[in-house]
């Protein structure tokens, strides 16, 4: 088994630089997904790390290995394509086949083990199958099949659910979350989708215009985002930003429209440095709730759709002149007109810097 | 009504090249087959395939087509791959070697026949440079009947010159629509560069390989002007003992026969070839 280290990594395209000096350690056997919106470079650095672009900075290495000049098929690495990729001309037994060939396996053992990964992924019936006679969901599964019977040290999967359906996705997930648990390879996963990324991630890697602006634990990046980027783009619906200044004197408070919120005793200091200056107040829908009258940390809303969901009801709402999103319960009785009182712990809020969108800790 | 137009629109559309592949190419081709086997008498006879048969150049004609082909198909099949293969790399200025690829393509058969003339004639380029180099001290007949391997090797790089680049514009164009992901694939599940050609490209590349095979196998039967220029009668093909046969002899009636023939062979090596080369819908990607 073996870690993975990108040291600087650097590509560019033209002008566009797709990988700006990327630096990532992935610990041995760790699911690391590589999130971002299209363009961000994900999976230009996948691709990078298996030997299908060249760098133009910087080493990637596979356990101790350098592997930055190696051919593809020097890095001994499975990946999964985002197309597929299962070759059409071949049976589903030959696909699975197909890299224990080009390693100049003996027969039985090819057999043995496509035969173990073909149960892995419920394929057993389908071996002598063409592609093109197999749903969608079959043939990710074959490019799933044919990455895993490699037990090479290190799996790459480039958006492999985004061509499934809906439902299809949901249950590939699971899978894929099941199949990492028994294989335990480390694995690079890239994706758009956050949900995936927060399903799936040991650690998710928030990539945006060729650079990782953040890393760590899935929950720590959807409670503690490291930027305004980050939290609008983790969550559904995004996290709330409102705008709003630190008082000039006195204790340090914030001043959003008519309200005044309070710091809890940590986020203090960090306000103190800051009197006088623009904030922006970060808040995810679920940490906000009805109030019956003005109290501490409460923001006067008004109601502009409701949409009953049925886990919960999500609001469009007016605050003091911004639009947020909402999560309350499903028997909460509200309706769109409404004005009303909502509620938050001050641990939930997240400052941020109105300039760059940084973070303040 | 406007229905009517719309519906009528298509074979409007097709009519003018149908109007031109009925007279110039299936008026003929049964004008050749009634000329073949019409007696002077107006009736059917097969006097006319008997004096095909009999005549001395006909065993020659009909070797030296198949060895033409023989020879010239699988080279310039190979060829053409490589050139395909290497533009397909998309690497710096190959569209340069693309362009310098085709330049055959714009010359007609006749005059790349002459041009080859002048390379390998006995005062030609070919004889004029070893001389200068002093590599011979007198010109080497290379067109000469006494010398027929070097005559026929003549015709086969004359005839892979002019007409590779249409076989590789075919691969190539088949190349292109093939997803790239399929190479990377390979590339990144261990393949060499060669196991890569023979297990995922060249499959993937069958539709096309087809259709050049045929292509180039028809042009092949039909290869004329080249060996003309070259060789004259020394080397005898079958479209060149029609030729001789309506040109020289004045009797369009073995000529015919001569067509008929060429023509019986390549629909019996077009089918062939769809037979050897068949892919079932399945394999070839389709639902």
């Amino acid at each position: 088994m073996a870690g993975i280290k990108f040291d600087s990594v650097r590509r560019v395209f033209g002008k566009t630089v797709a990988s700006n000096d990327v630096s990532l350690e992935i610990k041995d056997g760790e699911f690391m997904v590589l999130l971002g919106p299209s363009g961000c470079g994900k999976t230009t650095l996948l691709r990078c790390l298996a030997g299908l672009e060249r760098v133009d900075g910087g080493r990637i290495y596979i356990g101790d290995r350098d592997v930055t000049d190696l051919a593809p098929r020097d890095r001994k690495l499975a990946m999964v394509f985002q197309s597929y990729a299962v070759f059409p001309h071949l049976t589903v037994f030959d696909n699975i086949a197909f890299g224990l060939k080009m390693q100049g396996r003996p027969k039985d053992e090819i057999k043995r083990r496509v035969q173990e990964g073909a149960e892995l992924l419920q394929l057993q019936d389908y071996l002598a199958r063409y592609p093109a006679q197999l749903s969608g969901g079959q043939r990710q599964r074959v490019a799933v099949a044919r990455g895993i019977v490699m037990q090479a040290q290190v799996l790459l999967m480039d958006e492999p659910l985004s061509n499934l359906d809906a439902l299809l996705r949901l249950q590939m997930r699971a899978e894929l979350k099941r199949l990492h648990a028994e294989i335990k390879a480390t694995t690079i996963y890239v994706t758009h989708d956050q949900v995936e990324a927060l399903s799936l991630g040991d650690r998710i890697a928030v990539m945006k215009s060729g650079r990782i602006v953040q890393c760590d634990v899935p929950m720590n990046i959807y409670d503690d985002p490291a930027s305004v980027f980050v939290g609008g783009f983790i969550g559904t619906p995004p996290m709330n930003f409102l705008k709003g200044v630190v008082s000039a004197e006195g204790a340090p408070q914030v001043v959003v429209g008519e309200s005044r919120i309070a710091p809890t005793p940590a986020q203090t200091p960090a306000l103190a440095a800051r009197r006088g200056q623009p904030i922006l107040l970060g808040i995810r829908p679920e940490n906000l709730a009805f109030a019956s009258s003005a109290q501490r940390n409460t923001l006067r809303g008004h109601v502009v759709v409701v949409e009953p969901l049925g886990s919960h009801k999500l609001l469009t709402m007016q605050v003091s002149g911004e639009t947020i999103k909402v999560s309350v319960p499903p028997d909460q009785s509200v309706a769109s007109g409404n004005d009303v009182w909502l509620h938050f712990d001050a641990d939930k809020i997240r400052w941020m810097d109105a300039g760059s969108g940084d973070t303040i800790h | 009504m406007r229905s009517k137009v719309e519906s009528a629109l298509p074979y409007g559309l097709l009519a003018p090249t149908l109007l031109v592949v009925v007279l110039l190419i299936v008026v003929p081709i049964f004008q050749a087959f009634l000329l073949a086997f019409q007696g002077s008498d107006g009736g059917f006879t097969l006097a006319q395939f008997q004096k095909m048969v009999h005549d001395t150049a006909f065993l020659d004609a009909l070797k030296f087509t198949f060895l033409l082909l023989i020879f010239i198909v699988p080279l310039q099949i190979i060829l053409a791959l490589a050139m395909a293969l290497l533009i397909h790399k998309r690497f710096r200025g190959h569209s340069i070697f693309l362009y310098i690829y085709a330049i055959p393509l714009a010359i007609s058969d006749l005059a790349a026949g002459i041009a080859w003339l002048s390379i390998f004639t006995e005062r030609g380029y070919l004889n004029s440079i070893l001389h200068s180099l002093g590599i011979i001290d007198k010109p080497f007949l290379f067109l000469s009947y006494q010398n027929l391997p070097a005559v026929f090797g003549t015709i086969v790089i004359a005839e892979s010159w002019r007409a590779t680049a249409i076989v590789m514009v075919i691969l190539l164009a088949g190349l292109e629509v093939i997803p790239r992901d399929y190479f990377e694939a390979a590339d990144v599940f261990g393949a060499t560069a060669l196991k890569r050609t023979l297990f995922v490209v060249l499959p993937l590349l069958r539709p096309s390989l087809q259709n050049a095979l045929i292509i180039r196998t028809i042009f092949a039967f039909q290869t004329f002007s080249v060996v003309l220029a070259l060789a004259g009668r020394v080397i005898p093909v079958l479209t060149g003992e029609a030729y001789y046969w309506y040109a020289a002899n004045r009797n369009p009636n073995v000529a015919a026969a001569y067509a008929v023939l060429v023509m019986v062979f390549t629909i019996f090596i077009t089918i062939m070839y769809f037979r050897l080369l068949k892919t079932t819908d399945a394999e070839a990607g389709y639902d």
